[in-house]
Formats: C-alpha cells, structure tokens, sequence
C-alpha cells in the first residue's frame, strides 16, 4: 500500500541522474506545485482505491492497486498502452462491470462509503464521479444546450434556474464565448476540441466531485489540448481529477500527483506515486525512471 | 510551386490509360455480363407483361377497376359474359389487415430487439435470437394451419372483450356479431409473421448504436431506459422505421395464410372485429381457377397492383435501412 | 509479488441473494394475487391472470425500485416490465406453433407415409391410408430444377454486380432488389399466364420450377453480394499483382474464399422456396399420384399437399395436412439450421 504525502516536496534537488527532459519536465511541475496546498478546499476525504484488483474473465489484467487521491488534487496515471490505466478509472466510476466477463475485488471509497457496497444506487455513484472519454461523444441528436444539461435531464434531478446553470458549466469549460450564440445549433457542428470542452461541460452539470479523465486530449490538436489543460487546472480547485495521459509533458504541466502503471506481460500493477514532481526528477523505482527518461514505452 | 521555370503556361493533363483484357478475361466478362443482363431482362419483362396487362384492364374497364367493389362476372343464358371487376374492396381490405398487423407486430418486435439487445442475459441471447430466425423460415401454411385452428378461437374470445369495453370507437364495433374470420384475426396472424424481419432489422440497427455514446450516458448517471431513451432511440428509429416498411411489404402480398383465416366479402369493412375481409392476393387464389379471358387479365392486373404496392414500400424501406447503418448517424 | 493471488475475482454488482430472494417473494405474491382476482372478480380464465399477475408483479418491482433508488427507477422498471413482457408475447406463439406442429403431426405418422403416394386413397380416408410420397417427390424436383435455374444466374448475377461492376450495375442491383419484393402470388400467376397458357411446357414440376425461381434468384444474388463483399479486397489485389487475370483472380482466390457464405446463400434460398405454396397453387396442378416426370403432367410438392388437406377440410384431411407439415418443417428447419452452422464458420484466408 502506498500513501502519498499530503504536502509535495518542494526540494528540487538536482541529481546526478538527472537527463535534460526530465529537469525541464521538473521546473513545469515545480511551478505548479509550489501554488498547491491541497485537502485545504471543502471537498470530502476525497476518493480512495484500496486493493483493486480487475479481470476480464480468467484473465487478471490489474493487480492491487491502491491509491489515496487526497480532495482538490491532479493525479495522472501514466504508462505504457496496455497496462490497466483505463481499465483502473473505470472500475472507480463502476463502468468496468459492463463488460460482461469483468470481476474485480478491493474497495473503491467514496468519502469513505464503498461504492461497490451491496445496495448501492450505481446512477449515484455515476452522478458523483464523472468521466470525459478519449474520443469526444456529445450527443448528436440533441444542441449545444440540451447536452450540457442532458445529465440532469437523465438522471430527472430539480434545477432551479437551468440557462444559469448551463451557462455556469460552459464558463467554466472554457466554452461559453464560442457557443453563447448558438446554444440551439447542433453539437455535431463544433470542432474536436469544442466537442470535448462541450463534453467536459456535460459532465459539470451534474456537479461531480470527482472528474475522470481518459486520455482526453489525445484526439485533438495542441491549441485545444492547451485549452482544456487550463480547463482542468481551474476545475480542480473545486473537484479531484483523475487523468489518465500517454503524455508525460501534459501529466507534469497539469496534475500535482502522478502514479506510474506498468505490465511486464502480466497484470498491470502501480509502480510507484508521488508528487509530480519527485515522479519526474527522483524517481525511486528504476523502472520509473526508465520510462520517464524516455528509456521504453 | 516548382522551382523550376515552365517555359510554357500549359497545365499536365492526364493521360489515358488503356488495357487489352485476354481472351480468357473477355469470356469471363462476357459470360458474367450476360447473366447479369438476363436477370435484368427478366424483371423487366415480368413488370412491363404486368404492366401491359394492367393498363388493358383499365383500359377496358376505366378506373373503377381500382375504386369499384365488384367482383361478378355472370353469364347469361344467351352465352353473353357480363364483366363487374372492382378491386376496391380488397384492396382496402389489404392495406386494413397489413394496418393491423403493423400496428400489432411493431411494437412487439421493437420489445423483442430491445430485450434481446440489452436486457437478456447471454446464454439465453443466442437461443433466443435462433429461435426468431427460425419464425422466418416456418412456410406460410404453417401460419394458416395454426392460425385457423389454435389462435382463432383465442383471439375470437378477446375479440368478443374488445367490442364488450370498447366499441365506443367506432374501428372496434361491429355490424353483427359475428367474430370469427375477422380482420383482425388476419392482422393477428400477419403480425406473427412479420416479427422476425422487423425484429431483426431493428436488433441490427440498436446493436450497431456507437457505444461511446451509451457509455457517454452510463456515466453521466443514466439508468437503462434513460440510456434507451436519449441514444438508441434517437440513433436506430428511422431504421426501425424501415424494418416496420419491410415487414409492411410482406404483409401486404402474404396469400395462404389470410386466405385460411379471413371470410372473403366483396365489401369493404372497416370494423376490424367483424368476420368479411379480403386481400387482392387471396382475390387472386379464389378467382383464378375459373377466369377466363377478361377475368384473368384482370387478375393479372390486380396482382400488378399489388406488386406495384410492394415494390414502392421496399424500395422506400431499404433506402431507409441502408441510410441509417451507413451514416451511423 | 505479481503471483500471489489470493485474492478471488468477485462481481460485487451482480443481485444478492436478498435481491433475488426478494424478486422471488414478489413474483409469487403477484402470483396469488392474480389467482385470487381470477377466483374473486369477474376477470376470467387465462388472459386476466396473465394481466393480473403481470400488473401486480411490476407494481411490487417499481415499489421496490422507488424506495431504493428514487424517482427515475420509476421509468426504468415500468419500461423493463413492458419490454419482458413483449419479449414473452412474441416467445409463446413461437413455442406454441412448434408444439402443434409436433403434437399433431406426430399423430399421423406411419411408414407408409414416404413409400406411398395418394394414387389408391383420398384424403378422406382414414390416415394411415396412402401416403406422401408423391409430395416428397414433388418437392424434390423443385428443389433441384429451380436450384439448376437460380443458383447460377445469381451468383453470376453477384459476379457481376462485385467483379465487374460494369455498366447498368446500379440499375441492374436495383432490379434484383425490386425483384425480391415480388409478391409470391404474382410470380406464380405470372408463370401461369406467360408460359403455362401460352408455351408448349404445360403445368408440371418445370415451371413450378419457374415460379420459384422468379422468386429464389433475387434472394441468392442479394446474399452471395454480400458474402463476395466481404471478401478482402488485398485478397483480388494481391492476385492481380501476381499477373493473374480477372478471371484466374476470381475463380481460383475469391470464389474459394467465400465459399462456405455462397453455400449459404444457395441454402436459404432453397429454404425459401421449399416452404412456398401461393406459386405452386397455379403452376403444379397437385397430383394424387407419383409423377416421375418434372416436364409433364401434374406434379405434387409438400407445401400442395398441405394446402389440399387443409382446404378439404375433414378431419382426415386436416390431420394429414399437420403431418404434411409436420415434414416439411422438418426439411426446411434442417436446411435453415444447416445454413446456419455453415455460415457461422470464418472465410477461410
């Protein structure tokens, strides 16, 4: 079981160890870390996995991972394709059992409640904890507005003002300014990245604390990647985020925490976690740091 | 943008590219191109002898062919045939009966290919999904035999509660009562037969929905029907639509069956629940073994009609269907 | 550390025994309610303890529903109720006309059935009396002459509309789409009134044949198109890269590999047709007697033989009707089933 501080190390030693890409990648993150305290905003114990194991019929494709995502954080999930990251986000918002051969075991605590609890109400949990997906899935048969609030259409939930609402969750997507005029125009004519802000923005309405996040910028451009990683620094002052990135200069530009997944044939397994920081510059785990330097993945 | 100068302004055309098949290439062709031409030729000479037909009927016999309810042809003492060729009734009574059927089978199979698409448990999903392929290859006499004898005194019964509770509206009252026969037992019939192909085509059509948006739903907190009822939906109706159309136009030419299950009467019904109805297909059956001359142009012409009606809905149907799996919109 | 599993794989979400125990509880509470109603109100008889139970059963489901999950169970457990519910009403007829079929059919079976024909009995007769082999017969050369006719104009007819794709395709895949909606009935009056009345081939297995045909070809061209679509498109390239012709390429590389989809579009059109009676009604006479000449004379087939028991209708002929059927069923499931199998297995690369 690994526990993360609940303070990022702010030392910024320069080893001997060091190559050029990860001290760059240091001073991005050592940036961001130095403006966070987090646990300081209201936001629950936050989210926490203990012991997740997941299996796709006989095959075990993630071995007990445990991770404390303190409230109010970044965490990225970094690694290699195919080591159970995506998998991981989705057995914490309960989308893993869809699959008709999946079986999992461990806890996933939401402030400290079980979300696999027997009796559980699972359309709850999916109001609580959000995901924005890798390919961007607004609904095509419904405009700009009836998306963002077709969360609180699905799940009937009383909303005293819907246009303030809408408008809230556009703000804060970053997407108000570009749609404001055309709520009423179908989602399916906005671009990649407008898709995916409108995305994120759906997910907003139904006020989640936890957001995940799968690879959500890997199908768009760099203007708009650069969009929605403003996005997310902004949302985490309210929320914990969860993103999963095959890219290791997005996960130190935006998150405060990143743990590192891998599988060397077997079940994907966490490696290490650490402030963002400590991942990129004193990596404790060698095959960490062979990843971070670029060595394979 | 060459970087070098073209000294004249004349832009590249393409050239033309030729090919000399061999002779064993051109056999193939021509013998392929034949037989694909010949199955054109087939048709189209089967409609245009329909058609042919079809427009000497009217010709002799003026518009009423298709408007009058006649169907007498007498023969006097003298040897003198008398003509009264009329379609009208059965072609209302087709599109009734087809009407009940749609009305009765749709929703069924829209249930059936939403169940076996989301709500049932593997193992049973594929014995299932055998067992309505296999409804599609039961002969239609099958359908007559049972339904004459195992459903008819059923769906008489509920015919009989029908009219008891609701013969306020004016489609379930009756002139006598008498149930047995009735359109709607007809329609009964016909929904049964064209569940498999509307099941299908829509359990095609739910399962092709793109499964980033169900999973888009699912995790903004949606149950089931919630996911049903803002992606699939709006994803698969108008194939659904065009299934509905295929089954239609089975409907509309299905022979044994009806003839079996409904009294033909050369009046049009509108009282679904009353025994007197008819097809033009069953028209054709029960007439063509006496026609002669007239009478059997005029059946010829009566099945134009017919092959007309389900040509029209199949082509719309299709155009549908293929519209809605392509664009996967 | 990655082989120490002794942790077991759960399914945390699937229904708890208390979950199901309560469904059982509910099920067999709507269960009495609607044996009391039946006994108590005027409802009667099969049909209003179905709704009964029915209504009872998803009123306990929704109640349950509500208290757990809130407003929106509401919808859902409603439009699963209707949905299973639908689900059954289209199983039963299904399970009860495969029931009859046996159940009757059964009845009158004996040997005789396939080594007689009905030459020295009527249908009235008592049913072991004659038998169905001129039927069988009949049948059979349909099946053949109408394969003989159909099958290569529509995998020629395919050949062309994939391969070759020349001029006319469009308008000639049209035809044969259009072709697919003739309606039974009209194919067969068809024959009749441009070949029977007119040609010197008189009503005979021959142009019941042709009925079929006009009715078996549009269906083999439509699914031999598809199983060619299927067909890799590298698999013709890398033929004709090799130097081969177009004809080499299709008959030695693309034909073999969609073989087994071919063999199944032959097969269900012969399932089609096998089953068909409208067009036989005007164009096979339906004979009593075995007649081994498809060119000639009145033929019988399956489908014709249960048609004229049924229309007779006495008892005697109604029973060999259902056992008629009863055969032919049999012969059509086989073939449906068979297609099937074959179908399901991968083109082979």
């Amino acid at each position: 079981m690994t526990k993360k501080n609940s303070q990022p190390n702010n030392d910024n030693v320069s080893g001997e160890k060091m190559s050029t890409s990860t001290s760059s990648l240091a001073n991005v993150s050592k940036a961001r870390a130095s403006q966070k305290v987090p646990g300081t905003a209201p936001l629950g114990t936050g989210l926490e996995a203990r012991g997740v194991h997941a299996w796709f019929g006989s095959h075990l494709a993630l071995e007990n991972v445990s991770l404390d995502f303190a409230a109010g954080t970044v965490t990225a999930l970094i690694g290699p394709s195919g080591c159970g990251k995506s998998t991981f986000i989705r057995t914490i918002n309960r989308m893993h059992e869809f699959i008709p051969t999946a079986a999992m075991a461990g806890q996933v605590l939401l402030d400290g409640k079980d979300v696999y609890a027997p009796g559980t109400d699972v359309t709850k949990i999916r109001l609580q904890i959000g995901m924005v997906f890798q390919k961007p899935n607004p609904f095509p048969s419904m405009t700009i507005g009836e998306n963002v609030l077709s969360g609180i259409k699905l799940a009937q939930l009383k909303v005293d003002n819907k246009d303030d609402l809408m408008e809230e969750c556009l703000v804060r997507a970053g997407l108000w300014n570009e749609v404001k005029d055309r709520l009423g125009a179908h989602a399916g004519g906005l671009s990649g990245g407008q898709q995916q802000r409108l995305c994120i923005a759906r997910s907003l309405a139904v006020k989640p604390k936890v957001l995940l996040m799968d690879e959500p910028c890997s199908a768009l451009d760099p203007g708009s990647t650069l969009r929605i990683e403003e996005t997310i620094s902004e949302l985490s002052k309210s929320m914990t985020i969860v993103i999963v990135t095959h890219n290791m200069q997005q996960a130190a530009r935006v998150s405060d925490y990143t743990a590192f997944f891998l599988s060397d044939g077997g079940p994907g397994q966490m490696i290490e976690v650490g402030p963002t920081s400590e991942i990129f510059t004193r990596p404790r785990n060698e095959k960490t740091e062979n990843y971070v330097s670029g060595r394979f993945g | 943008m060459s970087l070098l100068e073209t000294p004249s302004a004349t832009p590249a055309t393409p050239r033309e590219i030729t090919t000399k098949p061999r002779i064993s290439d051109q056999i193939f062709r021509g013998v392929v191109t034949s037989f694909g031409m010949s199955a054109l030729v087939i048709l189209t000479l089967i409609g245009a002898f329909l058609a042919v037909r079809g427009f000497q009927t009217i010709h002799s016999v003026g518009w009423s062919f298709i408007t009058s309810f006649k169907w007498d042809v007498t023969t006097d003492d003298a040897g003198v045939v008398t003509y009264q060729l009329g379609v009208g009734a059965m072609l209302i009574g087709t599109l009734m009966v087809s009407l009940v059927a749609l009305v009765i089978g749709v929703p069924l199979s829209i249930a059936m290919a939403l169940f076996l698409t989301f709500y049932a448990p593997a193992r049973i999903k594929t014995i299932l999904v055998s067992i309505v392929d296999l409804m599609a290859a039961f002969p239609s006499v099958l359908f007559g035999l049972w339904g004459f004898f195992v459903l008819m005194p059923m769906a008489t019964y509920w015919a009989k509660l029908i009219n008891q509770y609701l013969s306020w509206i004016p489609v379930f009252s009756v002139q006598e009562p008498f149930f047995e026969r009735s359109p709607f037992i007809a329609g009964l019939v016909l929904a049964i037969m064209i569940i498999p192909i509307v099941t299908s085509v829509s359990r095609e059509v739910f399962a092709q929905t793109p499964l980033d948006r169900i999973q888009a739903a699912y995790a903004l907190g949606a149950t089931k029907w919630g996911v049903i009822k803002a992606v699939v939906f709006p994803f698969g109706s108008s194939g659904v639509v065009g299934g509905a159309m295929l089954g239609l136009g089975r409907a509309f030419g299905e022979t044994v069956a009806v003839y079996t299950v409904l009294n033909l009467v050369f009046a049009p019904n509108w009282h679904v629940l009353f025994g007197s109805g008819g097809n033009i297909a069953s028209l054709i059956i029960l007439k063509w073994g006496e026609a002669t001359g007239d009478e059997t142009t005029a059946l010829l012409a009566a099945g134009f009609i017919l092959f007309v009606l389900t040509l029209g809905v199949n082509m719309i149907a299709n155009l549908i269907v293929r519209q809605t799996l392509k664009s996967g919109k | 550390m990655s082989t120490i599993t002794a942790v077991k794989p759960q399914k945390p979400w699937s229904a708890t025994p208390k979950d199901i125990s309560n469904q059982v509880v509910a099920l067999i509470a709507s269960a009495i309610i609607a044996g009391a109603a039946v006994k108590l109100t005027g409802l009667s008889g099969k049909l209003g303890f179905f709704a009964v139970f029915v209504v009872s059963a998803t009123v306990a489901e929704i109640v349950q529903g509500v208290r757990k999950f809130g407003r929106k169970a509401l919808a859902d457990n409603l439009a699963a109720s209707i949905i299973y519910v639908g689900a059954a009403a289209v199983f039963v007829p299904v399970v009860s006309i495969l029931y009859m079929a046996i159940s009757k059919g059964l009845a009158g079976m004996h040997w005789s059935l396939i080594t007689e024909s009905m030459f020295n009995a009527s249908f009235l007769d008592p049913v072991d009396k004659g038998g169905l082999l001129h039927a069988l017969v009949g049948t059979l050369y349909l099946i053949l002459i109408s394969m003989a006719l159909s099958v290569p104009m529509g995998i020629l007819t395919a050949l062309y509309l994939t391969e070759i794709k020349g001029p006319g395709a469009k308008f000639i895949q049209f035809v044969v789409q259009a072709m697919s909606g003739v309606p039974s009935v009209v194919a067969g009056l068809f024959i009749f009134t441009s070949v029977i009345l007119i040609t010197p081939l008189k009503t005979s297995a021959a142009t019941g044949a042709l009925a079929l045909s006009v009715l078996m070809i549009p269906t083999v061209t439509r699914t031999s198109q598809e199983v060619l679509l299927l067909v890799p498109q590298d698999l013709r390239e890398a033929g004709l890269a090799l130097g081969a012709t177009q004809w080499k390429t299709v008959a030695t590389i693309v034909v073999p590999a969609a073989r087994n989809g071919l063999i199944t579009a032959t097969i269900l059109g012969v399932a089609r047709i096998a089953g068909e009676t409208a067009p036989l009604i005007f164009t096979i006479g339906g004979a009593d007697k075995l007649n081994l000449n498809p060119f000639s004379d009145y033929q019988s087939a399956l489908p014709f033989y249960v048609w004229k028991g049924l229309t007779l209708g006495t008892p005697e002929s109604i029973q060999r009707a259902w056992t008629g059927i009863l055969i032919l069923l049999i012969l059509v499931l086989g073939l449906f089933i068979s297609a099937r199998t074959l179908g399901t297995r991968k083109i082979g690369k």
